[in-house]
């Protein structure tokens, strides 16, 4: 059982600000995702967290206790890295026993734990095995068996997953959020793929430089960017932008206009003067052969099964929709453009923050 | 530009048959891709093909001339490895005139020159061909090495994962990109890959390789729509298709062994065998549902804001699936 609460987190490396000024809260039995691109902090975020590191200034808190100076060992968490960092010379019985051995229990309950862990990671017919001969996959398995045999109340992983092949990893990304549920611990996992940190997080923060642009649910965070980075971090393809230049909204308008065309967006709650671009998400540009909407090229088609992406050029820019892939687009023919108005975020073109409106209220309001 | 036949092609080494009795043809122009898992044989043939490897029998056309005994420089094939070597001490410039000051070809100076920019510029690499070749980035490099293949005029243009070493965002750039310059340029292109995305979106066709064998050829949509078999139907599509006992849902065939039916080929709500939702998935622009049906586990797609959500209870109805036999093969 775990809690974990930072408050106002900042880590300073020399002249580097790694970390700015992070709070958040992880409630308890929650998968929680540090989300952002190398750099951004996110490892030393979760480092600070389980005392591998401490904080410039700012709190760590777990279940209500101030940990920000308590040694790692002190916090009753488990980590599980990228490399599955296995014990070479022990097999994978042995390598599931170390970190109970060495906390001095019995050998009747390390068999126990032992038996009860690798059933749950299906690795009981490979408990004999030299790891040295094991698949990336039951690598990887041991690993996490050896973070969860000593039953810690928080699991911190980092990119446990980066090692594998694409194919595999969301095979394992499946049981590593199943397993959670079964077990229910609180789970801190970072990770720079933005599909990883939809499909598994009931939370996610995004991070850049150092910053939290984002902190929610997965959906309001694809829904609802709070920010540019954000709506081109989540979401593949991403959220396309179309830039406006100046443009000035007042409180309660419902549309913005693009040269002569005229885009329905949701009633604006906000004044603005400035350069805007419009934001909106591939599946909610529709392709018509119909008179109406924004005129538009061709430029490439991407096939994917049941649907296709369809990459459109009007001016300079470049958009792509998610369309059925039963019409065909031809390269370099005509077609007009139809945003759907409900799900369209405006950004100011400079600070990248979007504009609060009726759509993004309260998932803006919360962040 | 080719033309390609390769004919009962087979390659062993030592007791693993990596390439068993290939037939293919590559006409000229089409964006062959070859997919399959680690170890299918996409690598071997595609070697066999450009002649670094010897096959155990069978044959290799280039424009109806037989060029089986031929070494890679006089079938005039050019090569993109997943790995770009690049020679490091040379500039980006040096490195693409390379293929070309070959004695063989006598191309002038001036010509190599033109052909460089305008390679240069298609990749989008003009502003850096004065840099070392090591000061460029991943993606950079890989499009030295892909425009080190193009500056020269093959008769077939095989690429080995080229695009597997690259970030996710890149390589979705670089696959369109690919797409526009095998267009423009008019080339035959195999290309070999265990990306389903990668295979989907660039293809002309798609051919299927397993344990050496070529077990379907043709466009996307056709293998997509209508897989010949089960581990066809199993190798494209994400998430992947629902593969079950036929036996599970009423109305199969007799001879059907195996009833197969992608997430989005399910009918929710409207009738027929009763699930419970075991997970959510939210992935923005769709949402996965993952249902228990008794033991069973189905994966399903639909409104990105449903209100289903874990233990709630759904009737489910494959709409036009898949039935396979008990080899495998598609009824």
């Amino acid at each position: 059982m775990a809690e974990i609460e930072i408050k106002n987190l900042r880590k300073e490396f020399d002249e580097f600000v790694a970390v700015e000024n992070s709070t958040f809260k992880v409630e308890d039995g929650e998968f929680f995702m540090l989300l952002g691109p190398s750099g951004c902090g996110k490892t030393t975020t979760l480092r600070m967290m389980a005392g591998l590191e401490l904080p410039t200034s700012g709190q760590v808190l777990i279940n209500g206790e101030d940990v920000s100076f308590k040694r790692a060992r002190d916090r009753d968490i488990a980590f599980v890295f990228q490399m599955y960092a296995l014990y070479p010379h022990l097999n994978v019985r042995q390598n599931l026993e170390y970190p109970l051995r060495s906390q001095g229990n019995p050998a009747s309950l390390i068999h126990e734990k032992v038996a009860e862990v690798s059933n749950i990671l299906k690795i009981s017919h490979l408990l004999s095995s030299p790891v040295g001969r094991l698949s990336g996959g039951d690598r990887q398995r041991v690993a996490l068996g050896r973070a969860i045999v000593r039953d810690p109340s928080a699991f911190f992983m980092d990119e446990p997953l980066g090692a594998l092949d694409a194919e595999f990893r969301e095979e394992m990304a499946e049981e590593l959020r199943a397993l959670h549920d079964r077990m229910g611990a609180t789970t801190i996992y970072v990770t720079h793929d933005q599909l990883e940190a939809m499909q598994m997080g009931d939370k996610i923060v995004v991070m850049n430089h150092g910053v939290i642009e984002q902190f929610g649910a997965p959906q309001e965070i694809y829904d609802w960017p709070a920010t540019k980075f954000v709506a081109d971090f989540i979401g593949f393809p991403a959220m396309n932008f179309l830039p406006l230049g100046h443009h000035k909204v007042s409180v309660g308008n419902t549309f913005v206009a693009y040269k002569d065309y005229q885009i329905d967006v949701p009633a604006s709650l906000e004044e603005f003067d400035g350069s805007l671009d419009v934001g909106v998400r591939p599946e909610h540009i529709r392709l018509s052969r119909e008179p109406g909407g924004i005129p538009a090229t061709v430029v490439a088609s991407e096939y994917l099964g049941t649907t296709q992406i369809v990459s459109v050029e009007i001016d300079q820019a470049i958009l792509k929709s998610r369309v059925s892939s039963i019409e065909e687009y031809s390269v370099g023919s005509s077609i007009n453009l139809i945003f759907d108005y409900r799900s369209i975020s405006l950004f100011d073109h400079l600070s990248g923050r979007a504009l609060q409106s009726e759509g993004n209220r309260e998932v803006l309001a919360c962040g | 530009m080719a033309n390609i036949q390769v004919q009962k092609l087979t390659k062993s080494f030592g007791d693993n048959l990596a390439v068993s009795e290939i037939d293919l043809a590559i006409s000229n122009g089409s964006f062959v891709v070859l997919l399959g898992p680690t170890g299918a044989g996409k690598t071997t043939l595609l070697r066999l093909i450009s002649g670094l490897e010897r096959p155990d029998s069978g044959r290799v056309f280039i424009d109806d001339t037989d060029c089986s005994g031929q070494t890679p420089a006089e079938r005039n094939v050019a090569m993109v490895f997943q790995q770009y070597s690049l020679y490091p001490h040379m500039s980006v410039r040096e490195n693409l005139a390379f293929p070309l000051k070959s004695r063989m070809l006598s191309v002038t100076e001036s010509e190599i020159n033109q052909k460089i920019e305008t390679i240069a510029q298609t990749l989008r690499i003009d502003h850096k061909l004065s840099n070392k070749s090591t000061e460029l980035s991943g993606g950079e490099m890989q499009r030295v090495a892909i425009g080190r293949a193009l500056v020269r005029n093959p008769n077939i243009y095989l690429m080995d994962e080229p695009l597997s070493s690259l970030d996710a965002k890149l390589r979705s750039e670089l696959r369109v990109e690919l797409t526009r310059i095998q267009r423009d340029i008019g080339g035959t292109f195999l290309y070999v890959t265990h990306d389903q995305i990668e295979a989907m979106t660039m293809a002309t066709h798609i051919g299927v390789l397993e344990k050496g064998k070529l077990i379907q050829f043709g466009t996307p949509k056709e293998v997509y729509d209508d897989p010949s078999s089960v581990s066809v139907a199993a190798r494209l599509g994400q998430p992947r298709i629902n593969i079950l006992d036929a036996s599970v849902f009423p109305g199969s065939p007799k001879k059907a062994k195996l009833i197969g039916f992608r997430p989005e080929q399910l009918e929710l709500g409207g009738g027929g065998l009763d699930t419970f939702v075991k997970r959510v998935e939210r992935l923005g622009d769709q949402t996965r549902l993952h249902l228990s049906l008794g033991e069973l586990s189905i994966v399903t797609v639909t409104d990105p804001h449903t209100d289903l959500k874990a233990g709630d209870s759904l009737s489910v109805k494959p709409k036009d699936p898949f039935f396979f036999d008990s080899d495998g093969k598609r009824i």
